[in-house]
């Protein structure tokens, strides 16, 4: 697997606006930037609306993501290309979830919304259709998401990559800093986890490092290549993302998505939960 | 489900639905030459530089975050140019901190 691969760049983007067989989708958590103006031709997912399962803490099951694929018209050959905003955080999550479902052809924006308006590059605000499909998906391939037993059974076993920021692994905060800080669960990290923040992984306009950087950055901070790996952050979003890194552009073979992540751990009773700024 | 960690759409009162006596609230505008920018990055370093938080400028150039007392900067990036600016917090309130890009 290269860089080219499973990454377009905006360049390449803008050039196959229209190519037949190449579908644009805007994916994030707040839809409204997608009204304000998205990439011509591109659809929209709604991260909590149409990937979660409306009354469980689940996604949704592999007949509904066949008639949403459907609905939206993307064919099981199309090549699916995901942006967003948030540094691609919901586009690269929505990757893994299309990989999840066994889409082979999926590739992602690098640097997404951002990187295409620092650009200055073109912005419709003109309604998409696209003809209905009769999408088919996978059982869930779950060699890459990881539930909490199996994260318990990791600790000093396993790389676990925690890639929240520096003060939320520590316990200082518990949500990223730009929401407000009330919560339920406890705060902290599970034992034995590295924390290697997913804004390493990418540079300031929102693309990601370069594989050479990126490798060094987790050999750095301790990352064992010779075990499987499990990354996680508050609810698996910004995790994707370094699940992309790790097992997308570097290659690794066994790395999973806590999807669950410190939401859901932090709120576990019995378990271990470890404070302070972890082992260097 | 649990809200996501997206950044939420930023808002011309800074302080609206915030309990000052708790939150340490970092906020402020982005302007170019006196205007308004809106739509910018606004990323928020802690007092070594590494990246905390990121969220887009409101029309009005308006942006905040929620932090822990400290020094931190606010690095912001537009198409028309990038900027940044210190601020330091004592502890819970609104920090007011402004930044200008170009």
């Amino acid at each position: 697997m290269s860089r080219e691969d499973v990454l377009v760049t905006a360049e390449w983007a803008e050039e196959n606006l229209e190519t037949p067989g190449v579908v644009f989708v805007e994916v994030d958590e707040d839809t409204s930037a997608y009204d304000g103006g998205h990439i011509p031709g591109a659809v929209r997912i709604d991260w909590k609306t149409e990937l979660q399962d409306p009354v469980r803490r689940d996604f949704v099951d592999r007949a509904g993501f066949e008639k949403l694929l459907s609905d939206k018209g993307v064919a099981n050959s199309d090549k699916v290309v995901l942006y967003g905003g948030n540094n691609n955080w919901f586009a690269a999550y929505a990757y893994w979830y299309f990989k999840l479902y066994g889409h082979q052809d999926v590739q992602l924006l690098d640097g997404g919304r951002k990187k295409w308006e620092l650009d200055g590059r073109p912005l419709s605000k003109d309604a998409v259709s696209r003809p209905e499909t009769e999408y088919k998906a996978q059982e869930q391939d779950l060699a890459i998401r990881a539930f909490r037993d199996e994260v318990v059974q990791a600790i000093n076993a396993k790389n676990l990559v925690d890639v929240r920021s520096p003060d939320e692994f520590s316990g200082k905060l518990l949500a990223p800093a730009h929401l407000p800080q009330e919560q339920a669960q406890r705060a902290g990290h599970i034992p034995s986890a590295i924390n290697v923040p997913w804004s390493k992984a990418a540079n300031e306009d929102g693309t990601f490092r370069s594989e050479d950087e990126l490798r060094e950055l987790y050999k750095e901070a301790g990352i064992d290549e010779s075990k499987a790996t499990i990354a996680y952050c508050r609810i698996g979003e910004r995790s994707s993302h370094t699940w992309f890194a790790l097992h997308e552009l570097l290659g690794y073979s066994d790395v999973k998505n806590y999807d669950g992540s410190w939401t859901e751990y932090g709120s576990l009773v019995g378990v271990p939960v470890e404070i302070g700024p972890g082992a260097k | 489900m649990t809200d996501g960690c997206g950044a939420p759409v930023q808002t011309a009162d800074l302080t609206a639905g915030v309990d000052l006596t708790k939150e340490v609230l970092l906020g402020g505008q982005v302007t170019a030459d006196g205007a308004p920018v809106g739509g910018a990055f606004v990323r928020l370093l802690d007092a070594s530089g590494e990246f905390t938080a990121e969220v887009v400028s409101s029309e009005d150039g308006n942006f905040r975050f929620f932090a822990a007392p400290g020094e931190w900067t606010v690095r912001a990036l537009h198409r028309s140019g990038n900027g940044e600016a210190k601020v330091t917090a004592d502890g819970p309130g609104l920090h007011p901190v402004a930044v200008s890009v170009g």
